[in-house]
């Protein structure tokens, strides 16, 4: 039972000017490049972006699981008063699965296949908590039954089960020890449309029973805007755009938001040609001048070329990082 | 001109299974699929995963060879057998563009080698300067410019966008009636998709080419095609103009897929979906129509005997007894 | 391409000191005539030399033992010359000293010059069957892994048979039954022994890479079978027949030692395996003998090495996630 002693107005998750990367023997990419949001009790927070835009580190820098040669450079990750990525090992342990927890891209990989539905789960449990065998099978159990995977399913391997079963599963996993924040790195990319439709519904109706939050990763942005309530739009290492999604869609202001969302034929409405962006995203171990996506922008002006601008917002629930909307700080 | 040119009635493809324990069972890959395409036009096959529709593409390529039913193209039928000569003209004039754009490209080779293929196997434009030059014109077209910087390169030195274009390349080069495209823009970074699937489509004008298009992504089928087809589990379930299937469209299989596709404006204001269930087992479908487990309209006959396609309206078919 | 991979391969310090130790055992073999001092199946050295001219007509002989080795015996002949012969044996089973570096045989002969022209046997029967085996696997592997069905049901057959009769006890039976005895008889027997394993690994290749998008999309433009196996599948294999190169001649080296050592070859030629079976016989063992076994084994163990490091190159090549960052 999640319990809200207090009811606080402050954020549950206050990201700060996070810097984070990882180094190579050419030097140091910043693939989190001073990323600063904020997620509120019981919010949905999108976070949208093509392939290397940093989406994936972030989620990683915000549970420390990031690999060997990878860093938080810089930065703040304030949660429930303590600053993540100030906090060692030990410390952090006691956080990850029990206060936040993770369900990663391509349960494929991430479900040992060695090992029943059912023995991960209680393992989740053994290694963060004293209970006794019983106890933890009857948590798993219960579950189980939460993302709807029948109980009979409960010894299975993992590649005895379908697609959906096993995003279900990971989401189960996720949930086991009633975190405040589950981070969902593309858990339905990989899935028909069918299926990721019902889990997507799932993870709703959890989110009223239950009460977490939700960081949500995915490319495909018609599919956020429909579900989150805070919408931040990530393109090389930086927030673009970040605001209520409802904003973001009925007002893109960022000229790649803009081309995201014309990179999506609609299903209703009239049909006409649309855009796309042209190019591709900058490597991030040299990224270009000035604002990261001036060579590609439409509608850049001289001092695209010259200075990388800051987030800055433009009305209520509404920013974003442009030249072109006025009041634009420059670094 | 406004015949068909290619056919397809009542072809089934199954597989035999190779277990032990499995055997004499086969996998219902395709049963009882018929249609036809018109010269110039674009037709969507949309499905899920195991729906057949990357089957069907791949018997259109003779990749798999039919087990039984017709295939026609340009008026001849297409048996199991060709003489070399029957099957060089026949890809010649059907070629197919893969979805992995990298897993397409020999990685051992440039984009220029790669290229050169079609021109000799085809014998089309004999001499190496006009081979060449074809090559440039053609890169041009896809919006590889200036061409001969791509010729040295190789594919690990493209980005995923530009293999693509690559592969489309060299599916136009020979100057094919039919193009077969299997989600060509799903592995692809969102921002390239548009891109693609425009350059496709001028493409098609331009070149004067039929275009089967399959995806899973309704929305991106509606963008791309005149008509659709949707597949569920190895059949055909319904069959019309893009507008009609995506907005009156008949079987409840349809308006799953609909309901279930990702819309912006929708928003809260969806309802929910009423059907649960997973895709079927095609070695051991469910009996009588297909998707009668997981219809919210299902009656006793549906699980009895398969629906034939009934006609709705001009050009607009479904397999349903609603 | 292929400057590509072989700029990487040089790149790679284990693949580098692979290489080196195999250029070195290989100048030793190519120059082993320059590097060597003596003879390697000798024990006398004679030198002959012409003392003085003069006319005569008798010939008389003096002879003087100079020393327990050395026996002098002056010609002197009426006509024209006197010659001078000087025959040295060479020590038995003598420690390594200046004149001889790794010591001699029981037999009194040079255990380095054995070891430099030994050279020769070993690396040749090595790469020849090398050669010889993983072409055979290639060969094998394309036909079967390509085409399928019978043939590839009828090759899958006789690899798999042949895989499960141990090759050494093989190897073994038919060398003692053959009466030939030479290098050439024990390059056919190992690589006849040898090549099913190699022809597995291959075949599963090129089964894999048939099933590749961008083979289907070499048939769907109608390209020829022969084209698509030399120019599409083969390009993409290299660096695995590299490795099975290196691994087959690795065991033919190891093979032709064992069969030399166990007396099935032909004990008359030098190799590093008639040196050890010269020095089993000759109880070089029990006598402490270590200058006489020890040479051949650590060179062969050397040699071996240089394999296995340029097998490990080539994995780290072809499996980025191998490489060091």
């Amino acid at each position: 039972m999640i319990e809200l002693d207090r009811l606080e107005m402050t954020p549950l998750l206050q990201c700060k000017n996070l810097v984070a990367g990882y180094r190579i023997k050419s030097g140091f990419v910043h693939a989190v490049d001073d990323v600063s949001f904020d997620l509120d009790r019981g919010g949905f927070l999108g976070i949208a972006g093509e392939s290397g835009c940093g989406k994936s580190t972030l989620a990683y820098a915000i549970m420390r699981l990031l690999k060997d040669n990878a860093t938080i450079e810089s930065g703040s990750l304030l949660f429930k008063g303590a600053d993540l990525a100030k906090l060692d090992e030990e410390q952090m342990k006691k956080i990850r699965w029990v206060d936040i927890s993770m369900a990663f891209q391509s349960a494929m990989n991430a479900l040992n296949p060695v090992l029943s539905v059912g023995e991960q789960l209680t393992d989740a449990i053994h290694a963060h908590e004293e209970a006794t065998q019983s106890d933890a099978r009857k948590r798993a159990l219960e579950v189980l039954k939460l993302v709807d995977i029948p109980k009979d399913r409960f010894n299975s391997y993992p590649h005895q089960l379908s697609g959906g079963m096993k995003q279900r599963v990971m989401i189960a996993m996720a949930l086991i020890l009633n975190p405040e924040l589950i981070i969902m790195d593309e858990p339905t990319t990989a899935l028909d449309v069918v299926v990721q439709r019902t889990i997507i519904e799932k993870i709703q109706e959890l989110r009223k029973t239950l009460g977490f939050s939700v960081i949500f990763i995915t490319h495909d942005l018609s599919l956020l805007v429909e579900i989150s309530d805070t919408l931040a739009i990530m393109y090389a290492g930086k927030i673009v755009e970040y605001g209520a999604s409802e904003s973001l869609f009925n007002r893109p202001l960022h000229p790649y938001t803009k081309g995201l969302m014309n990179s999506f034929p609609s299903l209703t409405g009239m049909i006409k040609r649309m855009g796309g962006i042209e190019g591709k995203p900058p490597d991030l171990l040299k990224p270009p001048e000035g604002c990261r996506f001036h060579p590609r922008c439409p509608q850049a002006i001289p001092i695209c070329r010259e200075s990388c601008p800051s987030l800055e917002e433009i009305a209520d629930r509404h920013s974003v990082a442009c030249f072109l909307h006025k009041g634009a700080e420059i670094l | 001109m406004n015949e068909n040119i290619l056919v397809l009635e009542g072809v089934n493809k199954h597989f035999p299974v190779n277990s032990f324990r499995m055997h004499g069972k086969v996998v219902h890959a395709m049963d009882d699929v018929s249609f036809s395409l018109r010269r110039g036009e674009v037709l969507a096959i949309v499905g899920e995963s195991g729906s057949g529709k990357t089957t069907t593409a791949n018997v259109m390529a003779r990749i798999y060879k039919q087990t039984s039913g017709r295939v026609t193209f340009e008026g001849r039928e297409i048996s199991k057998n060709m003489s070399r000569e029957d099957e060089l003209r026949y890809h010649k004039k059907v070629q197919m563009i893969f979805q992995d754009p990298f897993g397409a490209l020999n990685p051992t080779r440039t984009v220029g080698r790669i290229m050169e293929r079609p021109f000799v196997i085809h014998k089309i434009a004999g001499r190496r300067k006009a081979v060449e030059e074809s090559i440039d014109k053609i890169l041009i077209q896809v919006g590889l410019e200036p061409p001969e910087q791509f010729t040295r390169k190789f594919p690990h030195e493209l980005s995923g966008g530009q293999r693509q274009r690559v592969n489309i390349a060299r599916a136009f080069a020979v100057e094919p009636e039919l193009i077969l495209a299997d989600e060509p823009t799903s592995m692809l970074d969102v921002s390239n998709r548009m891109s693609i699937m425009n350059m496709m489509l001028y493409l098609k004008e331009s070149h004067s080419v039929s275009f089967i298009y399959i995806t899973h992504d309704l929305s991106g089928a509606r963008y791309m095609s005149d008509r659709i087809i949707v597949m569920y589990a190895g059949m055909i379930m319904e069959i019309g103009p893009a507008e009609k299937i995506i907005n009156n469209s008949f079987h409840p299989y349809t308006r799953l897929l609909k309901s279930a596709a990702p819309s912006p404006e929708m928003g809260l204001k969806r309802k929910r979906l009423i059907t649960g269930g997973d895709i079927p087992s095609l070695i051991d479908p469910p009996g009588g129509c297909r998707f009668h487990p997981r219809c919210p309209f299902v009656s006793d006959i549906c699980s009895l005997e398969v629906p034939a396609m009934k006609k709705i309206d001009e050009g607009h078919y479904v397999r349903c007894i609603l | 391409m292929l400057k590509d991979t072989f700029s990487l391969f040089i790149e790679n310090r284990k693949a580098l000191f692979g290489l080196m130790i195999l250029v070195f055992f290989s100048g030793v073999a190519i120059f082993a005539p320059l590097i060597a001092p003596y003879d390697p199946k000798t024990n006398k050295v004679d030198v002959l030399r012409i003392v003085e001219e003069e006319m005569g007509r008798t010939t008389t002989v003096e002879r003087e033992q100079i020393d327990e080795f050395t026996e002098r015996r002056v010609y002197t002949q009426s006509i024209a010359t006197t010659y001078e012969r000087v025959t040295t044996k060479l020590p038995l089973n003598a420690r390594p000293s200046r004149q001889h570096l790794l010591g001699t045989t029981k037999a009194g002969q040079d255990l380095f010059s054995q070891m430099v022209y030994g050279t020769r046997i070993t690396l040749a029967v090595g790469l020849v069957t090398g050669l010889f085996t993983t072409i055979l696997a290639l060969t094998l592997a394309l036909l079967a892994g390509y085409f399928g069905g019978v043939v590839d049901d009828i090759i899958s057959l006789f690899t798999n048979v042949f895989l499960v009769i141990p090759s050494l006890p093989l190897m073994i039976v038919i060398a003692a039954y053959i009466t030939v005895r030479g290098v050439i008889p024990i390059v056919l027997i190992l690589g006849l022994t040898s090549w099913p394993w190699p022809t597995r690994i291959l075949r599963s290749q090129v089964v894999s890479l048939r099933n590749r998008d961008f083979v289907r999309v070499s048939r769907i433009l109608g390209e020829r079978p022969l084209y698509i196996l030399f120019r599409e599948i083969l390009p993409n294999m290299i660096s695995l027949v590299m490795a099975s190169f290196f691994t087959s001649t690795m065991a033919a080296i190891m093979g032709e030692a064992t069969l030399e050592f166990l007396g099935l070859g032909n004990v008359s030629i030098v190799s590093w395996g008639t040196i050890l079976y010269w020095a089993q016989n000759s109880g070089a063992l029990l006598s402490g003998a270590w200058w006489w076994f020890l040479p051949p084994g650590i060179c062969i163990a050397l040699i071996g090495t240089s394999f296995a490091l340029m097998n490990f190159a080539i994995d780290e090549i072809s499996n980025p996630k191998l490489r060091k960052r």
